[in-house]
This record gives C-alpha cells, structure tokens and sequence, in this order.
C-alpha cells in the first residue's frame, strides 16, 4: 500500500469519448450485441486520433450481460476494433456502474503510473439479455445427451413435462436482488415511502426529463453520439426512447409497474430499458504531451459507497457525500451534476437526503445537511427516463456528457453519480481542463 | 522425430530435398531453386524420376510429398516450357515425360502421400492424384485445382483420369471445365483428397496416412453410374450446352476437346490416357491457347507492376459512398485493410453500408466471423474524420472539377505529411486537378471499373506532376488490393474507355441507322466479346455513357450520336432504370430472337475496326508503355476477347494489308472515323 501513495500521483486526463444513441428494447432482439454496441461507439472515436493503437496500455469495458460469443467482452471488443493483440483487455462489473467502474479502474491505473493510456468504457445490449433453460430442462438435456440406445433415449424422452419447457428470463432476475427478495423497483418504492415522495413529483421529472432531451436532441448538445448502421440500410442517430408527448396528463394514466395495487413507480417514472454503449480515452500528462491530444476534463476523485440494498436508489447520496467533505465543497462549488435517473424517486430522494438532517447525521455521518442540489444544474439534458441506463454503459455516458456539459458551459466541476443494484452508489469529479 | 531423421543428401539435387525418418520414411521436400514458388518444371520431373528410381531399387515404408515454400504446395507446370513447343510430336513427347512420372508413383509399391498446404494448381494437383492418399491443411490458403482450361488445354498428366476416378465425372469435370480452385474443404467433400485437417494436424495426418496405408473408399454408386456409358452421351451433351453459353467451340476449344475425350473413351482407362495427351498436344499448338498462355505472362506482367515497392497502406479513406465508392471501400476491406467511406449524411452512408454488406455475404458466404471482421474494418465516416488517419485517400465523388478541385483543398491540410491522394475519375484529366494542391505530386488517378469485385483492372493513372514514388506505392495498393494494375498516362478518357468509347458509339449509331440492337450485340459477341456493346451501354448507365463520351468527343473529335441524347432526356438509362436500347425484365435484357441480317460481317467490321484503330492511335500516343500493356489493359479492363490475345495482337496475327483494305472501305462508305491512324505503321 505504501508503495503506491509514495509514487507520485499523475494527473487523468479525459482526452475524448463518444456513444452510440441509447436504442429502447421494443419486446424484440435488437440489432446489436454488447460487442457490436461497442465496436460502433469506438470506431469514429479512434479514427479521429492519429496516434498508434498500440499506444494504449489497455482496454478497460464494463458490461454485465455480453452475447454469448463475446467471455471477457473487452478483448472480443478491441481485438474487433483492431488495436493490436499486445493490448491486454478485460471486463469490470459493478451492476448498474460497471461503465463507471471502468472509468474509476483506469483512473487509478494512469493515477499511480501503471499506464500512460486507456480506452475505458462500457456496454450493454439489455435487448439481447439471455432467456434461459430452466434447471430441470438443463438436468433433462444433461440425461437425453447421455443415453446412448434408443430405447434408453425413448425412456428420458418420457420424461419430458411441460414444465421443462418454463423459460428463465435473465433480465427479470438481473433487475432484481435476491439478498433482499426485490426487484429494483420494490427498492424504489421503498425509497418513496421513506421520504414520503408523490407521485406526482415523480413524474414531474419525468416529463421534465423527456423535456430536457428534447431541447438537447434539437439544439445539437449531444455532439458525443455517433450514428450507427446496422446490415439492412438503417442507421440510429439518436436516443428513441424520447417521447415528446410525454405529460403529466399521459403519465397519469400508466398504472403503477411494481407494487401492482398501491404503488406510485411506473414505467413511465423509471429508466428505459436500452441498449448502448460509451467510451472514453483516459491519458496521463505524459501521453497527452507525447500524442499531442487534446483535453476535455481531468478526473480529480471518485467514491464507492455500500448502503442497504432495500434502498439501493440512495447510492448516489451516499458516494458523493465523501467526496464533498474531503474536499471540503459547498453545494455551489460544484457547477454541474449528473446523477442517473435509475427511477425518478430514487433521484428525488438523494437530493431530500442532503437536505434532511437526521439523513445526513444518521446515515452519512455528517455534522450537517450538504444543502439543495438546483435542479437546473442536475441533468440537464435529460437522463435515464428518457433516454434509458444500459447498466455497462451509463457510468461511461454521464461521466462523457458531464465533461461535454463542462465544456459547453465554460463551468469549473462536476459531480457524476449513480445507484447500483444491491445496494451501492458510485460517484466521479471531474474539472474542466481548459 | 526430427531428431532421428537423416538427411540424404543425394547427387545432383538441386530442387528435391530427400529425408529419412525413423519409421523409414521418405520425406521428400520439394523447394524449387531460385523461383518464389514450386512448379513442376522438366527439371523438377527429372529430379523427381531420379528419386523414384532410388526408391524402386531400395523400397522405403512409405513416400510423403511436400513443399518448402512459403509460397504454397506447386503451383502447376512451368507455363514457360510450352512456348517453345511447336509442333504437335514435340508437344506429345513433352506430355509423354509427365505421363511417364506420374504412372511410375502411381505403381511406386510402398505407399506415397502428397501433403499439400498453400496453393496446389494443374500438374501439382495432378502429381497428387497420382499419389496413393493427399492430404491437405484446412487454411483459407490452401486451394486444389485444375485451372488448364484457362489457357486454352486441360490436364494432360493423367488429371482428367484420375481425378473422375477420385470424384466421379460431374464434380471433376466440373472443375476442369471452369477451372476453378476449391479449398480443401470442399476438395474432401467431393472425394478429390482424403482428408483436410488444420495445419497443426498435417504432418499427422499424412504419417498416419503413410504408416496405415488404409484402403480408399471408392466414390458413391451413383457417382460411379453416372461414368457408365449409356449415360455419358446424356451427361456431355448437357455439359456442352453449359460450356456453350460460356465460350465458343472455334474460339475455346478445350472445353469440348475435353467432354469428347470423358465421353468416348472413359470405359478404359490406358486408352484414355492415350488420348488425354493427344487432346493436349494437339490444344497447345492453337492460336488459342497460345495466346491464353500469352494473356496468363500479360497478367504476371501486370502484378509485377505492383512489385517495384512494397506498400500497404495501414489505412485507407474513401470519398463518396455511392456505387463506385462504396464498391471500392468495402472491396478494400474484404482485401483487409482498415477504410473509412465518406458521404454527407448517414442517410446515404446507410445505403452504402447495406451495399457493402451484401458484398461481404456474397464474398464470404456463411463464413460469419470474416463477414463480421470486413463490416468492422469498414467505418462509415460522415464527418471525414478519416482523412488524418488515412495513408491513402481515394475520391469518388461525381465528375465535376470545380467540386473537385474544391474538396481538395479542404482535405489536403488535414492529410497526413507523405499521404496519397488518389481520384477515380473515369474522364478529367489528372492536370485540371492537381494544381490546387499543395503538393501536386501526391495526385494519381486510380480508375476503378465498375463492379469493382469482378472487374480485376485498376488504371494506374500519372499526370505530369505525379511523383515517381506515388505512382509505385499505387501500382503495389493496386496489387495489394488484389487486382491488376496498368500504370496509364493521364490523358482523355485514359486506355480502356477511350479504346471502348468508338465501338460503344459505332454500335449505337448503327442502332440508330436502324440496324436491330440484337444483329448488333450479336456481330460483337460472334466475334468473342463476352456481352455486346449495346447491352454494355446500358449496363454502365447511358447517362454515365454519354459524359465519357462527350469529354471524349471533345477532346478527340468523336461525334455524338443523336440518340443517345433523346434517349438520356427521355429518360431512358438502361438497365438501372428498366429500358435503355432493350427493356429489363428481372435484370436481363429482353431481346428479339427474330431479328436478321444479311451483312452481320459489316457490323462486326466497323464495330471491331473502330476499337483496334484507338488502340493503335493510343500505341502511337504512348498512352501505356508498351503494347503489352494495351493488350493487357483492353483485356482486363473490357473483356475483350482473351484467345485473341489483345487488339494488337489481333492485329499483328491477322493480316494486316486486309485490316486496312477494309478500314478503307469503310472509311469511303462512312467517313473519316475509319480513316486509318498513323500508328498502324508500329504495330
């Protein structure tokens, strides 16, 4: 341990980024893998730089849930983007921040000299998410493979039940946490109920999220997606779970998704579930010198922070908190804020958490409350309602899109943060570079 | 093993390496001297003789055949070795040696394996076949085949024998009638070779072959039928009618030379392979495969080109995404190079990708991973971020040189220091470009024909200001990206469309004058064009047609046919959108099978007459440096009738006083564009 905070800390830059648009999962496959997702976003990023591939030092991808051909995702990725076998590559999961993950295990590669320079980024193609054989199904498979005579065959074949046949759905069970027995919205209801948040304040943001990606979508704000092709003549240029109809009145009418009866989250107050992918190059002083690149931000910490998972919606309160004490920060030193909109309730109760004191004291382990975070400086461009969370990807999307909102806005810092499934929360800051 | 294996260092070896293992088995490597690849020359064979009389006398446990080069297996006879050949006994006696080797393995008493890896072509296939067992690498490098028939003969080492009796009739003649390669996949699957593993397996493989000595599996019961003969008149006649739509008995006779000789004498084998070499002896001494031979050494002249330097560029940027771009960029990434393709929008970037996608499945096939690697090479690039990466940018965009000329000088400063840029123009000329750069010597032509996967040509295109350095690293990409290149002087038009340009427009306006397209089409393909020029014509777009040719007709005094003027206005483009000279049902031309004319001859003159008088004015202009090179680029870039051997060629094998004589005639009857060029005198 010593000998890594002896070393002389160097400096993290973020050199550029991109992602594909966020594509909603419509009850169908979608055109792309994780892999494809990834190999999509990549490319226009890496031939807009002139220095070698094999610059990097590695490749760092967060996906929970790549194609079935792609183990260790990462490498299947950069090997297809052809940077050169001598790159080692691998896949970081963290549930929901495996995309932050992978930022945050670059940042501490370059920070204590290990590497001068990575592509870190994530993935996720939630449409492509496995339906599964049930264990009896796999147990019978396991007996009809071994039976070697016909009749031997003919006998397992008389065992086969309908029942076999029920299918696993991987997604239903990745979106839930069985240390607890629920699904991520029950834990999001719960959060509700904690800080007493309406429903109507829930959709509130919601449309002002639909709203926000509107005008982002429409005054050119989101310059880091890239469009994507697909085989038939198509393309995607831009997140489409976006609906500008979305209003208080239409989201009125959604019945609750969750606790069926007397719930208040639904699926119009929840993230889509969509495929995406996002990267970010992360360079060190000396290959930003040595490649003459350019800078966005520089990455000036980052926090993990663990809580019940029975409220995993409250991650964000929980990582950022750190940050701002040892860092001795006010809530306006911080210009700009990204904190995924998993579910609209879970935002809205981080930001009631800052303010409420028995939170802060009891939870946090704070003296006092950390204050009120504007909501004209919190996603301001829209989130994860809007334009879905492709759990591999989203860490990496609002990381890119904070450092983009730093740059257009001439603003100072900012704080990028996200929930995670099993109770967690994940959170970086970043500083303008100009 | 290798550590007990011997080296016998036999006399007067200088291309046959021989070793002992310790299960006394001889090795037998094959490494050809001083030649990149293997070729079973007359020096080769006679080694080969030599080592298989020591083994007659002391017999080893088994023989394995295999290659040294990195270059492949071999590669065929030494094609040079005919040329000298003059009279049919000379040719007879030639074919006698190789018969005599491989009838000497094939009873050699111990067992022989050949163990092929890399390409395995005509006499190296042959001498195989003759081997008891081939076994060969799974490697997309490995290709066996039987390619005689592409210079105008067939096997003439026992192949044709040997390879129905390993195949059955359908699958080898098959194969020796379009002379095509297959990859040892399916080479196992049509009982051609008896096993195909990966690399690592080989030497295995063929020891376990050598050592094992199991028996052959015969081919299937209905293969074996379909040699009987009450079935062979059936099964050649459908050969010949396939054959048949394909090449012309008095142009190719090979093709039917070889369904008579399966057809009269498959019952016998000794007779049969009697007769193959008498069929083969008599091939070679035609026109025909001489100048097929002669086509084949214009090809090796043409890759040579490409050879003066090494270049590959790491990546590749296209301009222009429509069809010639888009065919160009994902042509350049089936050929593994890393290309961006440029077009102002995703919309239209979309369509080439579609475009490139069905190129890449029809390359491929069901291969899903090369297919999958292809789409991830090609990067659809709207913004032009490439052109910093790129080592070569190509531009195709629409023939307008102010828009050119515009786009040049926004690209040049963010091109890399030493990158080339390279223009598909068909018809500006390379100066009215090159001035606007910052470095005019960067500046090339490289003239694409269109489709780009077939058409193997690539004129290499030097402008006065083109650096010497440019045009080499051209000419190797051109090789590199697998097709042939033709180092051209910029000049209207170029070589193949100004030689093109005067047949294509002699035929429309014979259509014009009332003359039936079909009489037309029919004069041209009579004489051996692959498609006729009105077809062509509306093949390439008759909009596409007319600019070439009034940039042609400007700068060489061509006159334009009325009709292809009325019919672009009216809408009338050809084959792209349905009716052009003929309607277009599902893609094919509907022609009127009524039609006929009692002067075809006249039609075939003035067509052909009109395309041999451009290519001797282009020889007395220097256009390429010699008329090899005319030949060559007339060929590959047209089509043109290859057993002729190239328009020049033609003209020197025909004779010349009755060329001119008609071209007189012709030039009373319709003016001067038959008057005849000054450079006939050169030919």
């Amino acid at each position: 341990m010593s000998n890594k905070l002896m070393h002389k800390q160097q400096k993290v830059y973020i050199v550029d980024g991109s992602r594909t648009p966020l594509l909603k999962a419509r009850g169908q496959v979608g055109p792309f893998t994780a892999g494809d997702l990834a190999v999509n976003a990549a490319r226009p990023l890496l031939l807009r730089h002139d220095f070698p591939l094999d610059a990097f030092d590695e490749v760092i991808m967060g996906c929970m849930m790549p194609g079935e051909r792609e183990a260790n995702v990462a490498r299947v990725v950069a090997l297809r983007l052809g940077i050169p076998q001598t790159v080692p590559a691998w896949t970081v999961q963290r549930n929901c921040a495996s995309g932050m993950q992978s930022i945050d295990s670059a940042w501490r590669n370059i920070k204590y000299g290990d590497a001068n320079l990575i592509l870190a980024g994530g993935a996720e193609s939630m449409s492509h998410a496995p339906v599964l054989f049930n264990h009896t199904m796999v147990n019978w498979l396991g007996a009809f493979m071994k039976a070697r005579s016909t009749g031997q065959r003919l006998k397992v074949l008389s065992r086969l039940r309908l029942a076999h046949f029920k299918p696993v759905i991987a997604l239903l069970y990745g979106l839930s946490d069985d240390t607890v027995g629920l699904n991520m919205g029950e834990t999001a209801e719960n959060i509700a109920n904690c800080f007493n948040i309406s429903r109507q304040e829930m959709d509130a943001l919601s449309v002002s999220s639909h709203q926000r990606l509107a005008h982002a979508q429409d005054n050119g704000l989101l310059e880091e997606i890239e469009p994507m092709y697909d085989k038939h003549g198509h393309f995607y240029d831009h997140d489409d779970g976006l609906r500008r109809d979305t209003s208080m009145e239409t989201l009125a009418k959604l019945r609750p998704a969750f606790d069926r009866k007397y719930g208040l989250v639904t699926a119009g107050n929840s993230a889509q579930i969509t495929d995406g992918a996002a990267w970010v190059i992360l360079a060190s002083e000396q290959a930003v010198e040595q490649y003459k690149l350019p800078v966005m931000a520089s990455i000036e910490d980052t926090q993990w922070a663990g809580l019940d998972p029975a409220v995993m919606g409250m991650g964000p309160a929980h990582a950022m908190a750190p940050i701002m004490q040892r860092h001795q920060f006010a809530i306006d030193d911080i210009d700009y804020w990204e904190i995924n909109e998993a579910f609209a309730t879970q935002v809205l109760g981080c930001l009631k958490a800052w303010e409420d004191e028995d939170y802060c004291k009891n939870h946090l382990g704070l003296n006092q409350t950390l204050g009120r975070i504007s909501s004209e400086r919190l996603n301001i461009d829209g989130g994860g309602v809007s334009m879905g969370h492709p759990v591999g990807a989203s860490g990496t999307r609002i990381v890119l899109h904070l450092a983009k909102i730093l740059q257009r806005t001439n603003a100072r810092r900012g704080m990028a943060s996200l929930c995670i499934g099993g109770g967690q929360g994940g959170a970086v800051l970043i500083q303008n570079a100009a | 093993m290798s550590n007990k294996m011997t080296t016998k260092q036999a006399d007067n070896l200088n291309h046959w390496k021989l070793r002992y293992d310790e299960n006394n088995i001889a090795w037998c490597h094959l490494d050809m001297l001083d030649s990149r690849a293997n070729l079973l020359s007359v020096a080769v064979i006679e080694e080969l003789n030599s080592l298989l009389e020591h083994f007659e006398k002391q017999l080893p446990q088994a023989v394995i055949l295999l290659s040294d080069k990195n270059s492949g297996f071999i590669f065929g006879a030494d094609i040079s070795e005919f040329t000298p050949l003059e009279t049919q006994q000379q040719a007879l006696d030639f074919l006698h040696r190789g018969h005599a080797l491989m009838n000497r393995i094939e009873i050699l008493a111990c067992p022989t394996v050949s163990m092929v890896h890399g390409n395995c072509f005509g006499g190296g296939t042959e001498l195989s076949l003759a081997c008891n067992y081939i076994v060969a690498s799974d490697d997309a490098s490995t290709k066996i085949g039987l390619p005689e028939i592409k210079l105008g003969i067939h096997p003439g080492y026992g192949g044709t024998v040997r390879s129905i009796e390993h195949c059955g009739p359908l699958a080898a003649m098959n194969m020796m009638l379009t002379g095509r390669a297959v990859s040892s996949r399916a080479a196992k699957k049509i009982g051609l070779i008896d096993e195909c593993v990966p690399l690592r397996q080989l030497k295995r493989a063929a020891l376990a072959f050598a050592l094992r000595a199991p028996a052959r599996k015969p081919p299937r019961l209905l293969t074996r039928l379909a040699s009987h003969a009450l079935f062979r008149p059936l099964l050649a006649s459908q050969m010949r009618k396939q054959v048949g739509r394909k090449a012309r008995p008095q142009h190719y006779p090979a093709p039917y030379k070889l369904i008579d000789l399966w057809q009269h004498y498959a019952g016998n084998r000794t007779r049969m392979l009697e007769q193959e070499a008498l069929s083969v002896a008599s091939l070679t001494t035609t026109q025909a495969a001489r100048n097929l031979v002669k086509v084949f050494f214009l090809q090796t002249k043409l890759k040579d080109q490409g050879k003066k330097t090494d270049y590959k560029p790491a990546h590749v940027h296209v301009i222009g995404g429509g069809i010639m771009g888009g065919d160009i960029a994902s042509w350049c990434a089936i050929q593994g190079f890393s290309v961006s393709v440029q077009d102002q929008s995703p919309e239209r970037l979309a369509k080439t990708m579609q475009r490139a996608q069905a190129s890449f499945k029809k390359k491929f096939k069901r291969n899903r991973r090369a297919v999958r690697d292809a789409t991830d090479r090609l990067i659809p690039d709207h913004r032009g971020d490439g052109i910093t990466r790129a080592d070569i940018v190509i531009e195709a965009i629409f023939e307008d040189v102010a828009v050119k000329r515009e786009l040049y000088q926004s690209i040049e400063p963010r091109m890399k220091t030493d990158a080339i840029l390279a223009t598909n123009t068909s018809s500006i000329k390379l100066e009215d470009l090159s001035d606007c750069l910052q470095k005019p010597g960067r500046l090339v032509g490289l003239h694409f024909f269109n489709p780009v996967a077939l058409m193997p040509l690539v004129e290499i295109i030097r402008g006065p200001q083109t650096d010497e350095q440019v045009v080499a690293r051209s000419l190797a990409f051109g090789k590199n990206i697998g097709k042939l290149p033709l180092p051209v002087k910029s000049s209207p038009g170029f070589l193949v469309n100004r030689i093109l340009m005067p047949y294509i427009l002699e035929a429309v306006t014979m259509v014009s004058e009332g003359i039936p397209a079909e009489i037309v089409d029919k004069a041209a393909t009579d004489f051996g064009m692959p498609m006729g020029p009105i077809e062509l014509a509306d093949t390439v777009g008759l909009d596409i047609c007319k600019s070439v040719a009034l940039i042609l007709s400007t700068a060489l005094g061509m006159a334009l046919p009325d009709n292809l003027d009325t019919m672009t206005k009216a809408n009338l483009l050809g084959k792209k959108n349905g009716e052009g000279f003929y309607k277009y049902r599902n893609g094919k031309a509907v022609k009127n099978k009524n039609v006929h004319s009692d002067n075809i001859q006249q039609v075939q003159d003035r067509l052909i007459l009109r395309l041999l008088n451009e290519a001797v004015a282009c020889l007395r202009e220097g256009i390429v440096e010699d008329s090899e090179l005319i030949d060559a680029g007339v060929i590959f870039g047209t089509g043109f009738a290859p057993f002729t051997g190239g328009p020049l060629n033609y003209i020197k094998q025909h004779n010349k006083e009755n060329l001119q004589a008609t071209m007189a005639t012709l030039e009373n009857r319709f003016g001067e564009k038959f008057k005849l060029d000054a450079g006939w005198e050169l030919v």
